[in-house]
């Protein structure tokens, strides 16, 4: 819908719009379901890499961490793929004309993460979660590579799908509707490798934060020291490579939006007037009405370094684009600044791990295990806003410039039809995703089979059998 | 040869319908067994009915996204009119399989809330499938449309026709649940998921027989399809093998068959399709659009095709393989710990 038009006025009228109502029930059912993949994809490979560990050397922690997060992995897939099947439905049920008009180049990125990626995962993963005890140890190692590889292929072709709506490259327009003239222009468009890069890696920091939270809860507790130290150390090395590289792929990506996205990149940074020698707004308040930016906190010059890596670069202005194309400002300017926000925390802590660890008091530290633990739940965090800043910049189009919105929802659709789906949705994953949630918790507090402190030999149990009953 | 010169339709056909056959075997099956759920005496029994599918279910489930995005992609105007038209029933079988799905592992994870997510999980299944089968009826029923799009209102699927159809499918998978059950078990549980087959068999024959009178008096095309000479006779043995197959199950739910119910279940449900496809050809939005109309862009499907036609087969065999590994009867300490 137009940025800017709807006035607080005529709030019921806007609630019942089947075009704010259909993005809301988008919104809704694609923000639970990303925290899935963010965590789904890094825990596979951190899976595949300690059962590959295990392989090789022998050593029984690593079989026992990764026996212990595979039950965690495997309540996160089961909810992955549940809110998944959700999602090809979605562009049919409330986006019937962004299906019809964009289908020929869309579609076939769609089928192929289903062909690559879905099944890998879904078929491997019962040999992963219920074959160890009936297929050979390199086979049960294969599992764990194919289910991990299959996470790589959705996020490849999905983000190549969402790229494509944010920089379209690669298609003609013929009566309207998009017609595929270059398969390669198409996949890698110009924003498409970034936005991968940007994206996976996000995934692998969210997943390494969850598993140096529950590597410190295991310390504090006492209930898995040994298997806490291991998954501790791993992933803050870890850590101190990919939240760097997380950063620099972020600016990455922010140039290419400045190159292709402009008026996403002005709504980001809520500048109104194209001004060379721009400043950084590290705080503000954007008023669309007066297109003046309130309580603004502004750094000279700042803007046009970050942004264009030039103290003389031109930064542009929201003011450049007629007010109906222009995205709305105050979501993606402080989404934005969550998302940054969280990655300077993340590095703040890694800077802090490795001050302890020269000391070698890392693992007597009690606030900074304590830190480490409710920092779990931060690149959920960071996941979200990002994805909030970049959807929501993408606006007033669902095809960047070429396709608005408000052509793209199923034509009759009322108001009412969609406050009914949007109900039914809001209350089942309510129940839905809170119980998984506090599952994977029940999980986590119980600790890995045979997890036992340090200095005693801990006997590894199988995972399958009648041993093993909770 | 250039992909605007050569006619991609039919393989295209071919795969779609495939695959939608698939998923209603392989989903049907494990949606089957969580309708039987409910009517099973103890914890026992419950946990080695789900022990029996969870390794496969979220596989079988895939085959729906396949489905769905394989719509899109070679007949993406069949997709923007059906899948709105179906606003509601399709919202009703994402959100019975979010329960159903999430149960699996729920359920046995989270012992203070075990019951709660046994009749999510039975419930789920029963209502996902009633959902899946009224999707067929307003299907069979069609669609009103305008231009390129749907212009009906969003309640015109449910209809006294489209429920008897998603009952039937309740009846149709809950004979393929028992028929897996009877393959997978033994002892009383295997007993009496001999007797939930029969009564399930009695559904899906009452159900045939009304839909095989129902349809022709709805629809004139179809009843010309059938009727008219020489088609009569050209099809006149379709009924005639569903039949013999009906004989065939309903001895084997009474012997002491094992594979028998699941395979000749299967055999039924293959025919229905047959029946269902010879009575609707070759519309894909019936009695608006056929597949041709509703085709995409042959360079998309030309493009869609290069990988499925590499990536389809070795999608079998690996799903193949892990029903292998999973082969034989059910045991109480397998599957999940």
């Amino acid at each position: 819908m137009g940025a800017g038009k709807v006035g607080s006025d005529i709030g019921v009228i806007m609630a019942l719009d089947p075009v704010i109502m259909s993005r809301l029930q988008f919104a809704w059912v694609i923000a639970w379901h990303i925290l899935l993949p963010a965590l789904t994809v890094g825990l596979a490979s951190y899976i595949a890499v300690l059962e590959g560990i295990h392989l090789v050397t022998g050593r029984d922690i690593y079989f026992r961490v990764s026996s212990f997060l595979i039950k965690i992995f495997a309540v996160a897939f089961s909810m992955g793929v549940v809110s998944g099947v959700v999602m090809p439905f979605q562009f049919g049920t409330n986006w019937s004309q962004f299906a019809d008009k964009t289908a020929n180049v869309l579609s076939p990125l769609f089928a192929y993460e289903g062909l690559t990626a879905f099944f890998l995962e879904s078929a491997f993963l019962g040999v992963l979660l219920f074959g160890r005890n009936l297929v050979p140890r390199w086979a049960h190692f294969v599992a764990a590579l194919m289910v991990a590889a299959g996470t790589l292929f959705s996020s490849f072709w999905i983000l190549a799908a969402n790229s494509w709506m944010q920089t379209p490259a690669g298609y003609e327009i013929i009566d309207g509707r998009f017609f595929p003239k270059d398969w390669v222009q198409i996949i890698f468009n110009p924003s498409f490798p970034y936005r991968l890069g940007h994206t996976v890696v996000g995934f692998y920091v969210t997943t390494a934060f969850v598993v140096v939270g529950i590597g410190a809860y295991g310390i504090r507790c006492g209930r898995f020291v040994a298997e806490g130290r291991t998954m501790l150390l791993m992933t803050l090395s870890l850590l101190t490579i990919l939240v760097p590289l997380q950063i620099l792929l972020g600016d990455l990506q922010g140039l290419n939006t400045l190159e292709h996205q402009p008026a996403k990149l002005a709504a980001i940074e809520a500048r109104w007037d194209s001004a060379r020698r721009a400043p950084l707004t590290i705080f503000a308040i954007p008023d669309e009405k007066t297109e003046t930016n309130r309580y603004a906190f502004d750094i000279p010059i700042l803007g046009s370094l970050i942004l264009t890596h030039d103290v003389d670069g031109k930064v542009p202005g929201l003011k450049d684009w007629p007010t109906d194309q222009r995205p709305p400002v105050a979501i993606p300017f402080f989404a934005f600044r969550i998302m940054v926000g969280s990655g300077a925390l993340m590095l703040a802590l890694i800077a802090v791990s490795w001050w302890l660890r020269a000391r070698g008091t890392i693992f007597r530290s009690g606030w900074f295990l304590r830190a480490c633990q409710i920092s779990a739940p931060i690149g959920f965090i960071a996941v979200l806003a990002g994805w909030t800043t970049t959807e929501v910049g993408r606006q007033p189009w669902t095809v960047y410039g070429l396709l608005r919105t408000t052509d793209s929802v199923t034509p009759l659709l009322s108001g009412t039809e969609v406050l009914l789906s949007l109900a039914s949705y809001g209350l089942v994953y309510l129940v839905m995703f809170p119980s998984g949630f506090l599952l994977m918790a029940r999980i986590i507090s119980k600790g890995p089979i045979g997890g036992e402190a340090p200095e005693s030999v801990a006997k590894a149990m199988p995972l399958s059998g009648s041993g093993s009953k909770p | 040869m250039s992909p605007e010169v050569f006619d991609f339709v039919p393989i295209w056909t071919a795969i779609l319908g495939f695959a939608v056959f698939l998923y209603v075997l392989l989903d049907g099956f494990d949606l089957g067994v969580g309708i039987l759920y409910g009517f099973a005496e103890n914890t026992a029994s419950r946990s080695l009915m789900i022990n029996s599918i969870a390794p496969v279910w979220d596989g079988n489930e895939t085959w729906l996204v396949l489905g769905g995005t394989g719509l899109l992609a070679a007949f993406p105007l069949a997709f923007a009119i059906i899948i709105p038209a179906l606003y509601f029933p399709i919202l009703i079988m994402l959100l019975a399989l979010v329960f159903r799905g999430v149960a699996f592992e729920f359920r046995q994870k989270n012992v203070a809330h075990k019951i709660f997510w046994d009749h999510g999980f039975c419930y789920g299944s029963t209502l996902a499938t009633f959902a899946q089968g009224v999707v067929l009826g307003a299907f069979i029923q069609g669609f009103q449309t305008t231009g390129r799009q749907f212009s009906g209102s969003f309640f015109d699927c449910f209809t006294p026709f489209s429920t008897l159809t998603g009952l039937a499918l309740v009846c149709g998978y809950a004979l393929l649940g028992a028929g897996w059950l009877v393959l997978k078990t033994e002892g009383d549980l295997q007993d009496k998921a001999r007797r939930q087959g029969r009564w399930s068999f009695l559904g899906v024959m009452m159900a045939i027989g009304v839909v095989s009178i129902w349809t022709p008096l709805m629809t004139p095309s179809i009843a010309h399809r059938w009727l008219s000479w020489p088609n009569i006779g050209l099809l006149s043995p379709i009924p005639v093998i569903t039949f013999a197959l009906a004989l065939w199950v309903w001895r084997s739910l009474n012997n002491r068959s094992v594979a028998a119910p699941f395979f000749g279940g299967i055999c039924l449900f293959f025919m229905s399709y047959c029946g269902i496809v010879i009575s609707l050809w070759p519309m894909i939005v019936p009695y608006r659009f056929t597949l041709w109309e509703a085709a995409g862009a042959p360079r998309t499907q030309a493009f869609l095709l290069v990988g499925t036609l590499v990536l389809l087969p070795v999608i079998l065999m690996y799903t193949g393989w892990s029903y292998w590994v999973f082969r034989g009867k059910i045991r109480t300490d397998a599957g999940y710990h």
